[in-house]
């Protein structure tokens, strides 16, 4: 007998679900190729100017033996991981990031840039196009705008601890997003993902002519780049803590509504 | 359980993909096509950039107080030919950067000869493709005055930088358009921090493209070439390391 299903709304927009999975790859690739221009000079300043003489706050330190990172005076060992690893070869490369973790997997500084230049273009389109339909049909307003009430401490403590006890969606009005999803997802989309695109404009030395005020709103050309390190580093943990969401929360289910845009609640492990 | 297996699954999957991704970005690397359309960003960045100021617009400048404790060295250090040590060995009396191509009146000019016209003196920040950057005062002639003397023609597109020094056999070059030739800011510079140009940077002439990236800057100049076409100089990409390694023409990002 044929289960007289009714259609469910759909969970998410067609718009949503292209954004979310060129964003995706987007991302990937430029935080891979990004790792590989970081290789070039793996050192981070503050102020407008910085190199091999001038302090860093942050620095990669390579040698035969060891590999270690470095924050202000205080170094991790890192051999096996960064500044020291083995290739696919079995042989000691010495860059900062490793192969598995770059585009091109050996280091071309070039090509690197290439892949970055070229998606960066993608992305910030994506971005920019993802944010004018959303705002259009309500999808921010509705979904993800950060009611009153969710700035009160202590609801943002009880989702988080709804959290800790793997209730997502505790309060659940039909599906809707939590406290913490909405924060993360404004704070990502509004955010950290505008930053990335300034912060990368703002190291351009064409640009420094064009808008000469972007550089400086971030502190100078070497401080926009530790930005951008940084905001990269926020959408790496982004991307974990989503992943381990998304696992606990029914990976089959969610990542089917990301693609087919609709939510079949019932019918999880299937 | 089932749970279990499917989040095993997922993972096994995701790893599997990792490595697809990896080697499946490898090749597309590798692929000259796919390079081809990587490459079309560099067209996106040049004229988005170009159309955002007025061309003319003025990379910042910055005071004394605001210079690198040391300006990084990049590059070649030293040409170390025997013509060029014998020349700095001279203080470079004998060095002559010619002036030649599509222009009606080829030039030649000695330091002395160039030292002697209108100086400009600018402090930028000096920013390298690898990331770092460095605040230099740098002093020198406006490439335009060169450029007025020996009269560019009509056909000329293009200027070629020619250099003393080569890595890996290959001569060091670069080219820039009209537009950044003509740049107010675009100077042929002998001094750097008030001081006669050291070695390392570039002496005795170095050219400062300022709204571009450092491998654009060509150091140890000998000659300066009005051209209508890029096609036929080096490799045909406009510069060392457009030719040697994938870098873009336009640096401007």
């Amino acid at each position: 007998m044929k289960n007289s299903k009714t259609p469910k709304p759909m969970r998410h927009r067609l718009t949503t679900r292209i954004w979310h999975w060129v964003n995706a790859l987007c991302l990937l690739v430029l935080i891979m190729s990004g790792l590989t221009i970081f290789n070039a000079h793996p050192r981070l300043y503050w102020g407008e100017y910085g190199a091999n003489d001038d302090y860093a706050w942050a620095a990669v330190g390579s040698s035969q033996t060891k590999g270690y990172v470095r924050f202000g005076e205080t170094r991790f060992d890192t051999t096996g991981y960064i500044g020291n690893w083995e290739d696919r070869n079995g042989n000691i490369q010495t860059w900062a990031f490793p192969d598995w973790a770059t585009i091109p997997s050996s280091y071309s500084l070039a090509d690197g840039r290439r892949w970055h230049l070229f998606f960066a273009w993608i992305f910030s389109f994506g971005l920019a196009l993802f944010m004018i339909r959303s705002l259009w049909n309500r999808h921010i307003q509705n979904d993800l705008h950060l009611r009153r009430g969710d700035w009160r401490p202590s609801a943002i403590w009880q989702d988080f601890r709804n959290h800790l006890k793997l209730r997502f969606h505790a309060d659940d009005r039909d599906g809707s997003y939590n406290i913490i999803q909405r924060f993360s997802y404004i704070g990502v989309i509004f955010l950290v993902l505008p930053i990335m695109i300034l912060t990368g404009l703002a190291m351009s030395p064409a640009m420094d002519a064009n808008w000469p005020w972007l550089t400086d709103i971030f502190g100078g050309r070497q401080s926009a780049r530790s930005i951008h390190f940084i905001g990269m580093a926020l959408l790496v943990l982004f991307f974990l803590v989503h992943m381990i969401t998304l696992l606990l929360a029914g990976p089959w289910r969610l990542t089917r509504s990301m693609i087919t845009g609709r939510d079949t609640k019932e019918s999880e492990n299937d | 359980m089932t749970r279990l297996l499917t989040r095993r699954t997922m993972l096994g999957g995701a790893a599997l993909g990792a490595g697809g991704l990896l080697s499946g970005c490898d090749a597309l690397n590798r692929s000259p096509a796919f390079q081809n359309l990587l490459a079309t960003a560099e067209a996106g960045n040049f004229h988005v950039q170009r159309a955002l100021g007025d061309r003319m617009e003025l990379a910042s400048e910055y005071t004394t107080a605001d210079l690198s404790p040391t300006f990084r060295a990049n590059g070649t250090r030293n040409p170390d030919t025997q013509s060029y040590n014998a020349s700095a060995a001279r203080g470079f009396s004998d060095w002559q950067l010619r002036v030649f191509g599509l222009v009606s009146k080829p030039q030649s000019f000695s330091l002395a000869a160039l030292q002697s016209m209108p100086q400009r003196t600018q402090i930028t920040r000096h920013d390298c493709v690898e990331g770092w950057s460095a605040i230099g005062q740098w002093t020198g002639v406006p490439l335009k005055l060169l450029l007025d003397l020996a009269q560019l023609r009509e056909s000329a597109s293009f200027l070629v930088f020619h250099c003393a020094d080569s890595l890996g056999g290959r001569p060091y070059y670069e080219s820039t358009d009209l537009l950044d030739a003509f740049h107010p800011q675009t100077i042929i510079a002998h001094r750097l921090n008030g001081q006669t140009l050291p070695i390392e940077n570039g002496a005795p002439l170095r050219l400062r493209v300022e709204r571009q990236l450092g491998y654009k800057h060509a150091k140890y100049l000998t000659g300066i070439e009005a051209v209508a076409s890029l096609d036929n100089i080096g490799e045909g990409k406009g510069g060392y390391w457009e030719d040697v390694g994938n870098y873009e023409w336009y640096a401007g990002i």
